[in-house]
């Protein structure tokens, strides 16, 4: 077990280092006039262009620069430098500010997703084609048919404004009870997938000939469904959950702008607004190590849950 | 056994929200009717908070908190001093500007001379690379501070004469300096903002001093929010609130539905989706007021097709202004027919005459006996929700000129401006300005004479330029709005742009503040505002 893991972070490092230079290359070539779309629709001065285009070395074009910008990038990564943001701001302060709201947002979505999700899933898959079966199948198609971009606003608008249960925005310092609405709203999303997963996955289990003979046994229900069926049923609600923690924190960028959360999302999206590149690349590198990690313990969990994988 | 620990897992992410959240402050909440409270107000991450790095709305609302201005401008938007005692001048290119006795920075510094010299030096100081450098170009040594290895490090036009006074040599007499001072670029900056001459300190902009009515309260939260608290020792006159808390917004819907919700108190911009209900959601706490802004539909005059000024005038009378302002943008905005803003002293109502006054037929004989182009093509930068009124501008064209008509979206503005530069193809586009100071040169000089900084048309007119030199020049601020206005019926002779609409600012608030006022700058007015 430990040499998989050992080798798993070896590839870690080059799978980061691939990723950091795809998505360097990618804003690289896409960039159009990153000094004029930071200023916006305002003339920009020819001394202030001549400053920014020395110091963020905007003049190095072509393969030559590409090469030469990112060997600079890489040289200051390694030394635990980030860079500065086109606005002059060190690209960690913005992360180290961005990171602790994301993750904390991201949990919620994903507690609310396993302890609500899982849970119906489960009574949905051991009363299958009951009343909370359908009445769950109904739910979570509509969920699932409402994009983010409608429900958040939605959510915001009834919950936080014309019924003000929860604050309508949650801000830089947010208290648990401002972000349990945004966090619903981002896991609601995962919540459905979850759940449609488990209960599928449950109710097969449940016509299995392990569980036939174990009832054959006498042992009782409870314990037929709790140790036998739930851990069988839970390795592919793992692995989604697993990729779904990457998905939720990267794919904060609506719900944290409705909600005016400044987390990663919030800005990830400016620095493509504002074409900032190094702004960029820095949270998207975070962001793929938060997929390999979260992957790696999806791995490590397939072999605690199903004693049949093991790795060497 | 494996279910227990299989729980355990489950229960762990809970825990840590848990965990993690307890540890946030749980405080705000809507603080009780104390009238020393702050109150909120709606910003955008701001760029920059030096003042001559700040040329957005955001930066120069949290300054105008901070700094107070040289001069101010009156309901007329005509200047009147505030930070100065006078400024004067014989022969509008040596100006004397005597400051008021008593001002002091944050931390104590007396406000001097040197104080507004050593800001002005290192703004316009080209290495330095501020935004807002060019303000400073009508001053006399300009050109020696420019380029990588500058000649000069300080402008040799700006002079000491004592504490509180000193002189300023413009290489050209310009009428309206005394109106430019009253822009952000002009404030004073301490002795403890440098850390060497010329040198702006580390963290300065974290944590501004300035000498204004308020003053920082810890320090910038990115992000997050701007706090200020009221500045006991300032001289001027005192704000009627405690402080102000700038709290910044990625995107103005979360501010309208904080607003809604009274957990903001002012939004200065209404988002356009959300300006059909606010009348019915906010009754009299939504409000409107001038803005300094104009859109306008711009020909590329260097291209062969557009370059008949009948062409460009049989466009103007082929679209219906007051349509378009009134279905979408449902009155936000003011149908514009002159090349100034109403909010200007010197405007004149519908300078561009019958090239403003909607008539589709004499419009389409005059566009086929000119031969205009049977395809117009209109360009706008997708990011700026114009699509709607380009494309309704666009079925107009269609339907009235009987051409075919495309918009064409460009990512970014910046794009737009690229492809100009470079003098492609891209049929009419769209541009907006927003006035640095109120003058009439303010709408003319950059966008249309031949050295323009935003003159992307080609636009070149001797006659014009001539006019608008003149006008720089003349004895009295009347006089040189006379200069203006022959350079603006220049302008409506020639049609580079057509003039479409004034901007409006629609900002709103809760129910826990009152005398809310915005100005042409989109700032809130921090010496008005109260707590209801």
């Amino acid at each position: 077990m430990l040499r998989f893991i050992l080798r798993r972070l070896l590839q870690m490092v080059l799978a980061f280092f691939g990723t950091t230079l795809i998505v360097y290359a990618l804003m690289f070539a896409g960039q159009g006039d990153p000094i004029q779309a930071l200023a916006g629709e305002r003339p920009v001065t020819a001394a202030q262009r001549a400053y920014l285009t020395e110091k963020y070395h905007l003049d190095a074009t072509g393969v030559g620069g590409f090469f030469y910008r990112y060997a600079n990038y890489l040289g200051g990564l390694l030394r635990g430098d980030l860079g500065q943001s086109l606005t002059g701001r060190q690209i960690g302060d913005i992360l180290a500010a961005a990171w602790p709201v994301t993750v904390k947002l991201a949990l919620i979505a994903m507690a609310v997703t396993i302890l609500v999700g899982v849970t119906a899933g489960v009574i949905a898959g051991i009363r299958r084609a009951g009343v909370f079966d359908h009445a769950t199948l109904v739910l979570t198609l509509l969920v699932l048919g409402i994009p983010t971009i409608v429900l958040a606003p939605l959510a915001q608008y009834f919950l936080g404004v014309r019924w003000p249960i929860f604050p309508p925005t949650a801000g830089a310092q947010p208290s648990f009870w401002a972000l349990l609405l945004p966090g619903i709203v981002l896991g609601s999303l995962s919540l459905a997938t979850a759940l449609r997963l488990t209960r599928t996955s449950v109710s097969e289990n449940l016509r299995a000939d392990y569980v036939r003979t174990a009832r054959s046994k006498g042992l009782v229900r409870r314990r037929i469904v709790g140790v036998h069926v739930l851990r069988n049923s839970l390795i592919p609600v793992v692995t989604f959950l697993g990729v779904e923690l990457g998905n939720l924190m990267s794919g904060a960028i609506i719900t944290e702008g409705v909600f005016n959360i400044p987390g990663v999302g919030f800005n990830l999206f400016r620095g493509i607004r504002t074409e900032d590149g190094p702004l960029v690349v820095g949270i998207v590198s975070v962001l793929v190590v938060v997929y390999l990690l979260s992957n790696l313990v999806v791995d490590v969990l397939y072999a605690v849950l199903d004693p049949r994988i093991r790795y060497e | 056994m494996r279910v227990r620990r299989l729980a355990a897992w489950a229960a762990l992410p809970l825990a840590v929200t848990l965990g993690l959240t307890a540890c946030g402050s749980g405080g705000g909440g809507g603080g009780a009717s104390d009238p020393d409270a702050a109150v909120r107000i709606e910003i955008a991450e701001p760029q920059h908070l030096v003042p001559t790095n700040t040329n957005e709305t955001s930066g120069s609302q949290v300054l105008s908190a901070l700094f107070s201005p040289l001069v101010d401008y009156d309901e007329a938007n005509k200047p009147h001093e505030v930070a100065a005692e006078s400024v004067t001048s014989s022969d509008n290119k040596v100006w004397t500007i005597k400051l008021k006795p008593g001002f002091t920075f944050h931390n104590g510094e007396k406000v001097t001379a040197d104080n507004y010299l050593d800001a002005w030096n290192y703004g316009a100081y080209a290495p330095n690379g501020q935004n807002s450098s060019y303000f400073f170009e009508k001053i006399a040594g300009y050109e020696d501070l420019q380029g990588e290895k500058p000649k000069a490090e300080t402008l040799n036009g700006l002079k000491k004469v004592d504490d509180l006074t000193f002189t300023v040599t413009l290489t050209e007499p310009y009428v309206d300096f005394r109106t430019m001072l009253g822009y952000t670029a002009f404030y004073p900056l301490p002795k403890a903002a440098f850390s060497a001459p010329g040198v702006l300190a580390e963290g300065y902009e974290q944590a501004p001093i300035g000498q204004g009515p308020f003053r920082m309260k810890g320090s910038w939260q990115h992000d997050a929010k701007v706090e200020v608290e009221k500045y006991d020792a300032f001289p001027g006159q005192q704000p009627k609130v405690g402080g102000v808390e700038f709290r910044i917004y990625q995107q103005p819907t979360a501010a309208y539905a904080d607003v809604l919700a009274d957990n903001l108190d002012v939004i200065k911009t209404i988002p356009t989706e959300n300006l059909s209900t606010a009348a019915t959601d906010l009754g009299d706490r939504f409000q409107q007021s001038p803005a300094s802004s104009l859109q306008v539909l711009a020909f590329p005059t260097f291209q062969k097709e557009y370059s008949k000024p009948e062409v460009r005038k049989a466009i103007s009378m082929a679209i219906d202004r007051d349509e378009i302002t009134k279905s979408i943008f449902k009155d936000s905005q003011q149908p514009a027919r002159s090349f100034v803003s109403p909010v200007v002293a010197g405007y004149r109502e519908n300078t561009i005459g019958a090239a403003g006054a909607f008539d589709p037929v004499k419009a389409k004989a005059m566009y086929e006996a000119a031969g205009g182009p049977k395809k117009i093509e209109l360009s706008y930068n997708g990011d700026g929700g114009h699509k709607d009124w380009i494309d309704a501008t666009c079925n107009q064209l269609k339907a009235n000129l009987g051409v075919e008509c495309v918009g064409t979206a460009e990512p970014k503005f910046a794009d737009l401006l690229t492809k100009l530069k470079q003098k492609q193809s891209v049929g009419l586009f769209r541009m907006g300005w927003v006035m640095d100071y109120p003058s009439m040169e303010n709408y003319l000089g950059p966008l249309y004479s031949t050295n323009g900084s935003s003159n992307y048309y080609g636009y070149s007119n001797p006659e014009f330029d001539k006019l608008l030199a003149e006008g720089a020049r003349a004895a009295s601020a009347d006089e040189a709005v006379k200069k203006y206005q022959a350079a603006e019926d220049l302008l409506a002779e020639d049609l580079p742009v057509i003039p479409l609409r004034y901007g409006q600012n629609n900002f709103g608030h809760s129910t826990k503040v009152k005398n809310v006022h915005v100005d042409l700058f989109d700032r809130v007015d921090l010496l008005k505002i109260e707590r209801a």
